[in-house]
């Protein structure tokens, strides 16, 4: 087969929403995109473990504490899936790991914010879990099939995550005073944060346009942020939270809220590695992966005694 | 591969009693026994399986890509092995 | 019923369960790989769901309407009676699944016989923890294998968790004179009986894997009596923290 028909078929199959899989052939740039955003996703899901993880032993109930757990639990399958959707491109996982250690590959973020009280482990659940599934759902679509498989997979995980974050919230905002206190100033902390996560804006994007075109991405930045205010924003107002944007209302005409400009600044200052946590994040994912060595070599040594026993 | 990195497995799983096993995904094990643990973890929280499999991906072979039209197109033109090729008169009942 | 006697009995568990899953949460995020750091939290998972079925117990026991929570976070340190075993800190990841090990090569035998108990609620607590326990058995006794005999540097650091844990392991035994009072009424298992499967299990697995079991039988304990180590303060101002800032409330 020539080259010019692989691509003819390849082609083909992205128009007819024919999901390409993984000893299809595909051009090296698809490849290369796919296992660039697939393993961020996937490294999001792992750093996202740190901030929420934090959490558990402080959990303030044992109902609470369980729950937590599970869902955190679920991120690291979540990445797990992901990276499992990486391998299928031919992408190493620890040489994927590697890339998130040196700083060469990056990671959503939203995971370089603290999570300072209780409050923002209801805030993380309701607002990033909540920003996470807009982006997620819309890939459950995705062209390349063990990617929009992981997604679905994914997604079905995802609304325990944003529901028991925002039943936490609720319990708060019904509560004391200093309860409410405590939610509002976590959604103060992570609203912006949190439409951050939908990246820069369409025209800022480097990568959207050939994304798009090859199916891989189906909505563009802004509209999935603008998706996201608009699901958030009736939320708010009945867990009686204050979104902190004096220029959010909703515009009749466009049928949309409108909200203030992203504080973009902050946002690259962030993803560069100035964000208040980019350095406590990637050292603990470090550390767990250098203390874990010893750990995976005597599994592998055992396996090969083991197995050379049997053969023997 | 370093040596510390665990070799990958596919994960196959039964959802229920009458179904086949169906590839879900893969993960990494030194051994099958923990390949086996980990795929219960990983692939069966909300307990969507009732047994697995587990296979070294090593030893997994799959048909070429650019193969598969002489793999697969030839039983395109072979209609005549479904029933639907088949015309029988109305009245016939039980077939 | 002998309640005070049952109540105390109930508590212990509880405090087990609790103490354990909340060493193991400390996990969840920095495990040595994504796969163990997931199985890990289950077991963390289904110690919780443990603690929580027999606190709920112990608090029908105690007859004084508290709840889960309450006995879980509001007691003072010489209040809670889990084994000193379960309170030491993760150290390495050896150290966590010896630990883990000893923890369930006790526990199985001992929800075995439990499941038998005339005491229903008990009973049905320990048919359920029975199968989670199995399978905490037979993935931590797997790791001990795994580790004893892998590498040298993965052999080492077993046996330095076994050398230092088994002092702790003398307590898994301890009997008071409630301890006797429910074994004559036939209402819980001769901890001697849990005991010899214990040690059955321990010999076979520590020589498969070949880590040897200690001389040295200097025994430790005090976490049944409320006497704890110098950790537990701070497992208890890490779990009691919301509770203790902000009494009283709802979460
Ligand atoms: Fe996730
Ligand atoms: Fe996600
Ligand atoms: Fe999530």
């Amino acid at each position: 087969m020539t080259r010019a028909d692989q691509e003819r078929i390849f082609n083909e199959k992205i128009a007819k929403e024919i999901k390409i899989e993984p000893n299809d052939w595909m051009p090296e740039e698809y490849r290369q995109t796919l296992i660039r955003q697939i393993s961020q996703h996937a490294h999001s899901e792992v750093v996202g473990m740190l901030p929420e993880g934090n959490w558990i032993t402080r959990a303030p109930n044992l109902r609470r504490k369980a729950v937590l757990l599970a869902k955190v639990q679920d991120e690291a399958g979540h990445g797990l899936y992901l990276y499992s959707a990486t391998e299928t491109l031919g992408a190493d996982r620890e040489k994927t790991i590697d890339d998130l250690h040196s700083g060469k590959a990056k990671y959503s973020s939203i995971f370089n914010y603290p999570a300072l009280t209780w409050a923002d482990i209801g805030a993380i659940g309701w607002l990033v879990d909540g920003a996470a599934i807009m982006n997620q759902v819309a890939l459950c679509r995705t062209s390349y099939g063990p990617y929009a498989r992981a997604m679905v997979k994914i997604c079905k995980e995802e609304s325990f995550h944003q529901r028991q974050g925002y039943e936490s919230l609720m319990k708060l905002c019904k509560g004391t005073p200093q309860q409410k206190a405590m939610a509002q100033d976590a959604l103060n902390r992570f609203w912006w944060p949190a439409l951050m996560m939908f990246g820069p804006n369409d025209a800022e994007s480097t990568h959207s346009d050939q994304s798009i075109a090859w199916k891989i991405k189906r909505f563009t930045n802004d509209e999935l942020r603008q998706s996201f205010v608009d699901a958030t924003v009736p939320q708010a107002e009945i867990l009686g939270l204050v979104i902190p944007d004096e220029n959010l209302k909703w515009n009749e005409e466009r049928g949309h809220y409108d909200f203030s400009e992203i504080n973009w600044d902050e946002f690259w200052q962030v993803v560069k590695g100035n964000g208040p946590c980019n350095k406590e994040r990637l050292a603990a994912r470090v550390k767990a992966k250098e203390d874990g060595l010893w750990v995976r070599e005597a599994a592998n040594a055992f396996a090969k005694k083991r197995s050379m026993k049997k053969s023997a | 591969m370093s040596n510390s990195q665990w070799p990958l497995w596919e994960v196959f799983i039964r959802s229920k009693q009458g179904l086949n096993h169906k590839h879900v995904g893969s993960l990494r094990a030194p051994d099958a026994t923990l390949a086996l643990e980990n795929a219960r973890d990983v692939y069966t929280r909300r307990s969507e399986g009732i047994s697995i499999w587990v296979v070294e991906s090593v030893q997994i072979h799959a048909t070429d890509f650019d193969q598969s039209g002489s793999f697969f197109e030839p039983s395109d033109t072979k209609i005549y092995r479904h029933p639907t090729f088949y015309e029988v008169p109305d009245g016939v009942k039980h077939m | 019923m002998n309640e005070a006697a049952l109540y105390e009995y109930v508590l212990r568990m509880s405090d087990d369960s609790l103490i354990l899953g909340q060493r193991l949460g400390e996990w969840c995020g920095h495990g040595p790989i994504l796969e163990e750091d997931i199985a890990m939290t289950n077991i963390a998972l289904d110690l919780v769901g443990q603690a929580i079925s027999l606190y709920d117990f112990a608090v029908l026991l105690e007859g004084k309407d508290r709840d889960h929570d309450q006995l879980a976070y509001l007691r003072y340190e010489n209040e809670y009676k889990n084994l000193l075993l379960v309170e030491q800190p993760n150290g390495d990841f050896a150290m966590t699944m010896l630990r883990q090990f000893f923890f369930d090569a006790f526990r199985l035998p001992l929800f075995e016989f439990l499941e038998k108990s005339p005491v229903e609620q008990l009973a049905a607590i320990a048919q359920k923890s029975l199968k989670e326990t199995r399978y905490h058995l037979k993935h931590s006794s797997e790791w001990v294998i795994r580790l004893g005999d892998g590498t040298e540097e993965s052999h080492r650091r077993a046996q330095a968790a076994v050398d230092h844990l088994w002092r702790y392991t003398h307590e898994l035994f301890y009997e008071n004179q409630h301890d006797v009072e429910l074994q004559e009424n036939g209402l819980v298992p001769k901890l001697s009986d849990v005991q010899a499967s214990w040690m059955i299990t321990v010999q076979e697995v520590l020589k498969e894997a070949t880590l040897a079991i200690p001389t040295n039988n200097w025994k430790f304990e005090g976490g049944r009596e409320g006497r704890h180590s110098e950790h537990m303060g701070y497992i208890l101002s890490e779990l009691q923290y919301m509770q203790r800032a902000y009494p009283n409330m709802e979460w």
